[in-house]
């Protein structure tokens, strides 16, 4: 089996991508409301993302 | 506070109504949705969790066995493999067919491991999912 190598942001990427289908499939009422939470939640593990790995940025120095 | 007490307990449904989709949902990802007629959202999670698991096996993810010992360790690895053994037929599978990985040191390994786990606790939502519609409280 081949071995997948990826960077931080790639994986990081991926994981919020798959996490925000399944909870926004799993989430709220309507179909419009489950795209929109998606949405809402990928935006807000990418956002993370950039701001955690800043802060980590400036914490190493 | 006086509509919280009011709140009524909604009963649980029958089991012969929710038992069958959660089961079909844990062993594999997204069934109980196929069973309830919920096609889109039963690929959709199909799609996903059979996704992050395959790309946790192919970073070499190690899977959790329960382990005794102190207190973190027996929860980190009984979590754990409550986490992985989650993913129904993905983790059998993978199992039978002989994956052995050891917990090594790496970020690759490291993501491996959660995307595993992640996998399994992600259709432990859908199983929940699959629940409440079987049970009527969602469409």
């Amino acid at each position: 089996m081949p071995k997948m190598t990826l960077s931080h942001f790639e994986a990081s990427f991926l994981f919020a991508l798959f996490a925000s289908v399944v909870l926004g499939v799993v989430s709220k009422r309507t179909d419009k409301e489950r795209l929109n939470y998606g949405l809402y939640v990928f935006g807000c593990f990418v956002a993370a993302l950039f701001g955690i790995g800043w802060l980590m940025h400036f914490g190493h120095g | 506070m006086a509509e919280k007490e009011k709140a009524v307990k909604e009963p649980m449904p029958p089991l012969n109504v929710w038992l069958a989709p959660v089961a079909v949902g844990w062993l594999v990802p997204g069934g109980g949705h196929f069973l309830l007629k919920r096609r889109g959202r039963g690929l959709l999670l199909a799609a996903s969790i059979t996704c992050m698991f395959a790309m946790g096996l192919l970073m070499r993810g190690a899977m959790f066995k329960p382990e005794s010992g102190d207190i973190l360790t027996i929860l980190i690895n009984w979590g754990g493999f409550v986490g992985d053994i989650s993913s129904g037929i993905l983790y059998l599978l993978t199992t039978w067919l002989g994956y052995v990985q050891p917990d090594m040191a790496g970020a690759v390994h490291d993501y491996g491991t959660k995307f595993l786990v992640t996998a399994g606790l992600l259709n432990i939502l859908a199983m929940v999912d699959a629940y409440e519609i079987a049970g009527g409280r969602k469409s």
